[in-house]
């Protein structure tokens, strides 16, 4: 099998990029958002997250995801410690690059996908049961889901269409968010004390640096330096941009300021917004994708402080609800004149489309919520969720760590 | 010998000194505090959700002083702190029993020269 140079040296590339979404732009993001109590324990699970599920994607996280297929749902362990997976390209997941390659690329998805998660139960998860947590997430919800829509899996076969990880990594990290949220509770002192971000700085940053990663995430799941991947960069920046301006002008609207927050969560939900539509669709429809995700997740933010869940840093209200909009937009506004290996979608003239995409949505939904509580629910009655109260008055950085993030 | 305690916005602490400094004050303390009074404090918004802070930073200054500069000192400071506007500050006169100069054992207002 031919490698093709410009195609492996990018898939490399968008592998650094997406791996720099997580560290440091993820870990920047949310630890900017917590108290300055929490700064390191909230890094750590990101942190951490990157080495537990860099060692399970080599050992069996690949081979679930993307080995031989096992009736539509999940796929065989041949593939296990990657014993088969070389520098050869594998035609039968893609041509061109290494299999290694592509490989390394998805397991910088499923890291980030657990990272994401971490948000909705930030300053008060034990961090013994958070990596256990980790591991079982990622290998019982994260690696089925990956197979459904992208390894051999029913999703796929039945035309669902997900770009780059709307349904795989953003509706399921969104999704296991509201499980984890309700099951964890709220932090002690919540809707009483004030929990204000200790360090907005950080978070922009880490939030300018996941729009820059995002393009290694959306671009490079074209899996070739092509014009596919030129039309989801341009619809990713575009979507982005429209989301940012969209949640300012929302806010400012609505009676507040325009907030830099605001914007920067803006930019992110219009990324998440258009990453499962990125490849099939115009850069004009990416403009409407990112603009009703800014504003979407705006009130969808705004809603949870009246619903009394506290999904502390609004994985929910960004990535879940990000998610499901761009998933059903993607049945909206898909077009194979932009993509001939995609399909068309209801404003093109085919409404099936939609409900397939509404299926794929229900059912990563379900799958994810239902699992996710599950896996909780044993580690909530075996080794305990949260931090004693001590401990998290405390903080996660003394308590479970033994250090702190600043010393003054 | 008296000691003075001015709360003041924190902007307006370069002017207090230099006005202290020019009618003889020779040294202060400062620190930033944080308080309310009749100004309150004000909301942030993050997300929408919305935090009230009651606690708003304004700056301490203690000047300790023989009690002919006093009247002079506390004009410095209402000329050079004032804007006008509610949460300028206040300022607090107290006697003081004994003031020691470490280095030398100097009492009384020998240690304040």
């Amino acid at each position: 099998m031919q490698i093709n140079s410009g195609d492996t040296a990018w898939i490399l590339t968008c592998s650094a990029l997406v791996l720099m979404m997580s560290i440091p732009g993820l870990f920047l993001f949310y630890g900017g958002l917590v108290r300055t109590k929490n700064v390191l324990g909230t890094i750590m699970q990101t942190f951490v997250v990157v080495g537990l599920i860099s060692i399970t994607w080599v050992l069996w996280g690949y081979t679930l995801a993307f080995g031989p297929d096992v009736g539509g749902i999940v796929g065989n362990l041949k593939w296990f410690a990657l014993n088969g997976v070389g520098a050869e390209p594998n035609p039968d997941i893609v041509e061109g690059i290494p299999h290694l390659a592509f490989m390394v690329f998805q397991m910088m998805f499923a890291i980030i996908t657990v990272a994401l998660i971490t948000g909705a139960f930030a300053e008060r998860a034990k961090f013994s049961t958070f990596v256990v947590f980790a591991v079982l997430w990622s290998t019982f919800i994260y690696s089925p889901l990956a197979h459904w829509a992208w390894g051999g899996g029913w999703m796929g076969a039945m035309g669902a269409l997900d770009f780059a990880g709307g349904t795989v990594v953003h509706i399921s990290s969104g999704i296991s968010a509201l499980a984890a949220a309700l099951l964890y509770g709220k932090r002690r002192g919540y809707g009483r004390d004030a929990m204000m971000p200790h360090n907005l700085p950080f978070s922009v940053i880490g939030a300018a640096l996941l729009w820059v990663g995002w393009f290694g995430f959306n671009a490079g799941s074209a899996l070739a330096a092509d014009g596919l991947a030129a039309v989801a960069f341009v619809t990713t920046n575009t979507a982005a941009a429209a989301a940012a301006l969209a949640w300012m002008f929302t806010e400012w609207a609505c009676g507040g300021k325009p907030t830099l927050l605001g914007a920067a969560t803006g930019a992110v939900a219009g990324l998440v917004s258009i990453t499962p539509a990125a490849g099939f669709v115009s850069p004009g429809s990416a403009i409407i994708i990112g603009a009703g995700g800014g504003i979407l997740c705006y009130a969808a933010c705004n809603f949870k402080t009246r619903m009394g869940y506290d999904d502390s840093l609004d994985v929910v209200g960004v990535h879940g609800v990000g998610g499901v909009w761009g998933a059903l937009a993607t049945g909206l506004f898909a077009s194979t004149v932009v993509n001939s290996g995609g399909a068309d979608g209801l404003f093109f003239g085919n409404p099936a489309q939609l409900w397939i995409q509404f299926v794929s949505v229900v059912a990563t939904m379900v799958f994810a919520f239902v699992g996710t509580l599950l896996i909780l629910g044993v580690l909530n009655a075996t080794m305990g969720l949260r931090l004693s109260d001590d401990d998290e008055q405390m903080g996660l950085d003394l308590s479970q760590h033994e250090e702190r993030g600043y010393s003054w | 010998m008296k000691k003075i305690e001015a709360i003041i916005k924190p902007f307006r602490l370069d002017e207090v000194k230099e006005a202290l400094t020019a009618v003889g004050v020779s040294g202060m303390t400062v620190s930033e505090v944080k308080g309310f009074g009749r100004q309150k404090g004000h909301t942030e918004l993050y997300r929408g959700a919305e935090y009230t802070v009651d606690f708003l930073p304004k700056v301490k200054i203690e000047v300790l002083l023989p009690e002919e500069l006093l009247a002079g000192a506390v004009d410095a400071i209402l000329n050079s702190a004032q804007t006008g506007k509610i949460g300028d500050g206040k300022i607090f006169v107290t006697t003081v029993d004994e003031v020691i100069r470490i280095r030398t054992n100097e009492r009384g207002d020998e240690a304040l020269r």
